[in-house]
């Protein structure tokens, strides 16, 4: 199937509302958790999950959602995930990624890691405008979001989605997804500096919030966190 | 160890030009990591063993590759897991300022390279295969993480009459 072929599929308003949830739970989801998410009957659910997982939108897998095991546990559910396969359609053909990696080879080589960052700084803080510093973490929730973050809140002693021995941590920012994917794989270092730079410069530096270098697989390297915590 | 005798291990060395000493102020801010860095390291997924100088927590004393020359050399399951440790933990912050602390190296400065699992290797062995990488380029007896080859692959260069020059001071298996 074509990119153009899959990105099609999200054309329908159903499956765009469950390929959405689902992208955004960061966890395998069953069908009648998505089903009820997104307000549709279980068998409509299972139906477009199933067609969004031809496409290579989702990959699907089987689990005991119960969390029991042996006889009478009942039968494996069918879960889904996001696939981390990227699908990019560029009318006319264009390829930045070719470009992207050629430059930041480039630039690795020559190290110019200090100058990649100065003018990631510079951009962060023309898209932010005349605004002000981002003045708290909703804020920032919503300017992560809109640059294609996938930016969720972390902590804050609701015990959801916090991780570690620590419970009560102030809460966080963390986000799903990394913009700049291919190429901050091929450049770590580069990369990562880059968009902490950027984020820098979009949040602001001197203000309620910051940006801070916080790498863990499966994500961005970024953590956004109220500056007035952690400060030693 | 309870691997098998046909399990490799990942070994990793690279070395940094320090632009000042150890004990200069400007690179502080390095030393200030080490100790929260390698403890990252020792409790990372897939970590085995890592280079320690003699009473020392790091490897900062030992200067094999030359008197500002730092090396750090460790061993691990697997590659996704010693990638995942270097830019994806604390660590890449390390990474990310690292031309604040190190001169660029115009050659390779962090070479890979398969060994038998319970093999500890010796800085010299390191070396060797840094010096490999850096006249042959990446082969299956010394790589890189894009230019990166399987166990098998350096298994069957490594015992092949043709290639075992090339892979000069290969361990043997066990």
């Amino acid at each position: 199937m074509e990119d153009i072929d899959a990105i099609a599929m999200l054309q329908d308003p159903v499956r765009r509302r469950l390929y959405a949830y689902v992208a955004a739970q960061g966890r395998e989801v069953g069908r009648n958790e998505a089903a009820e998410a997104t307000g549709v009957a279980r068998t409509l659910a299972a139906h477009h999950l199933d067609k969004l997982t031809e496409a290579g939108l989702l990959a699907s897998g089987s689990r005991r959602l119960t969390g029991r095991s042996g006889p009478g546990a009942g039968r494996p559910a069918k879960v889904y995930t996001r696939v981390l396969t990227e699908f990019g359609v560029s009318l006319p053909a264009r390829d930045y990624r070719t470009a992207a990696e050629l430059l930041a080879e480039a630039a690795e080589e020559a190290g110019l890691d200090a100058g990649l960052r100065e003018a990631a700084h510079r951009r962060g803080e023309a898209l932010r405008g005349a605004a002000a510093p981002c003045g708290d973490l909703a804020e920032a929730l919503g300017v992560l979001a809109a640059r294609g973050y996938e930016p969720h809140l972390e902590g804050g002693g609701d015990g959801g989605d916090d991780e570690g021995a620590a419970g009560g941590k102030a809460p966080v920012v963390r986000m799903r997804n990394c913009p700049f994917h291919a190429v901050a794989e091929r450049f770590p270092p580069l990369v990562c500096g880059m968009n902490l730079a950027l984020l820098e410069g979009l949040l602001g530096t001197d203000g309620p919030v910051r940006a801070r270098m916080d790498a863990r697989p499966g994500g961005c390297c970024v953590v956004v966190e109220d500056s007035k915590i952690n400060d030693d | 160890m309870t691997a098998s005798p046909r399990a490799a291990h990942l070994a990793q060395l690279n070395v940094s030009t320090l632009l000042h000493p150890l004990d200069d102020p400007r690179i502080a801010p390095f030393v200030a990591l080490l100790d929260p860095v390698n403890a990252d390291a020792d409790g990372a997924p897939g970590f085995v063993w890592r280079l320690v100088g003699d009473g020392g927590a790091d490897a900062t004393d030992l200067r094999p590759a030359g008197e500002n020359v730092i090396v750090n050399m460790s061993v691990w399951e697997t590659p996704e897991a010693l990638w995942d440790f270097t830019y994806r933990s604390g660590h890449l912050e390390v990474v990310r300022q690292r031309r604040d602390w190190f001169d660029r190296h115009v050659e390779a400065h962090l070479v890979l390279w398969w060994v038998p699992a319970g093999h500890v290797p010796t800085v010299e062995e390191a070396l060797e295969r840094l010096a490999d990488l850096r006249a042959n380029g990446p082969s299956p007896c010394a790589f890189t993480f894009t230019s990166s080859y399987s166990a098998d692959e350096a298994a069957a260069a490594t015992y092949s009459d043709e290639a075992a020059a090339t892979c000069a001071g290969a361990p043997l298996p066990e």
